[in-house]
Formats: C-alpha cells, structure tokens, sequence
C-alpha cells in the first residue's frame, strides 16, 4: 500500500512540477497566481498522500497550513491589483 | 476487510491523480488566462477531492478522516472564492494587471 501511495504522490508531483514549468514561461501575471494556486492544491494532494504512505500523521498540519497560505496569497494578489491601478470603464474594455 | 479498503484507496487515488494529469493537459492547451483558470481550480479540486475521500479508510480513527474532510472542505472553499476573485481581478485590469 505504501509504495502505491508513494507512486501516487510522486506522479501528481510531477504533474504540479510540469504546469509550474509551463505557468511560468508564460508573461501575464495573473498565470504568476495560478502558479500558486496550483502549487497549493496540488502540494496538498502530495502532502496528504506522503502522509499517509509514512504514517505520519503530522504532515497532514503541513498541508493544511499550505491550503491556509494559498488561500491569502491569492486575497493578497487581488488587493494589489484592484488598488494599483484605476478602474477600467467597461466600456473601453469592450465587455 | 482490510483488501477492500485497499481497493477504495487504490481506486480513488488513482482516480484523483488521473484529474491532476487533466488539469496539467489543460493548462498547457487552453488558449486564455480564464480558460486556464478554469482548468487549474475546478479539475485541481476535484483530484484533490478523490484523494481525500480514497485516503479516508487509511486515516487514524475517526478524528484524522475528520481531519482530512475539514482539510478537503478548507481547500474547496478557498478555490472557489479564489476563483472568483481572481476571474474578477482578470475581467476588471485585463490577465497584466
């Protein structure tokens, strides 16, 4: 069972680490959040399944604090941008 | 008894390991930072779903799968005002702001 569950946590690491790679090459910044976001649901599928494959109980707090740090991460990005700069009208936007 | 709970955790980590490798496609084939968006929270969430619900018959007791359904609820939740907010961030300053 723990080999299966190791397996498991390294193949959706490697999922995570490929959409890192890709997200960052990307110039927007908001690609920059998702990263980040991606990186907190995904480590909390990692650290869940490396948890259980060791029996130790306490990474289970890891990845709650890393879905905790996700969470205001993303809160702290959408601050900066919606204070940054001024308001766009729709209009110019186009919808 | 022991087998079959093997089996569930089998069944649905390798389910929720298989909508991460969804969401990688995902970002690296949709065309725009919303769709992207929409790749990476939705289908995320539900892997990280399946794996906490294959991972309850491994959980110590009732308080750690208590444990980890608090865990699976924390991360829904925060994706799913994330999500907004950052679709709303994106739609307000344009994906540079």
């Amino acid at each position: 069972m723990a080999s299966f569950l190791f397996g498991a946590a390294g193949f959706v690491l490697t999922m995570v680490a490929l959409g890192l790679f890709v997200i960052l090459q990307r110039p927007a910044e908001v690609d920059h959040m998702m990263a980040a976001q991606l990186l907190g649901t995904g480590g909390v599928a990692i650290l869940l399944l490396l948890a259980a494959a060791t029996e130790t109980p306490p990474i289970v707090d890891v990845a709650l604090l890393l879905a905790l740090f996700a969470a205001f991460a993303a809160v702290a990005f959408v601050r900066n941008a919606s204070s940054s700069e001024p308001e766009i009208p729709e209009t110019a936007s186009g919808g | 008894m022991k087998l079959a709970f093997d089996t569930f955790t089998v069944f649905f980590v390798s389910a929720g390991a298989f909508f991460f490798l969804a969401g990688t496609v995902g970002l690296l084939r949709f065309p725009d930072s919303l769709t992207r968006l929409h790749a990476l929270t939705k289908v995320d969430n539900l892997g990280v779903g399946l794996v906490v619900l294959g991972l309850l018959p491994q959980a110590h007791g009732l308080f750690g799968a208590l444990k980890l359904v608090s865990i699976w609820l924390l991360v829904q939740l925060s994706g799913a005002i994330v999500t907004q907010l950052i679709a709303g961030a994106v739609r307000q300053h344009g994906p540079h702001g």
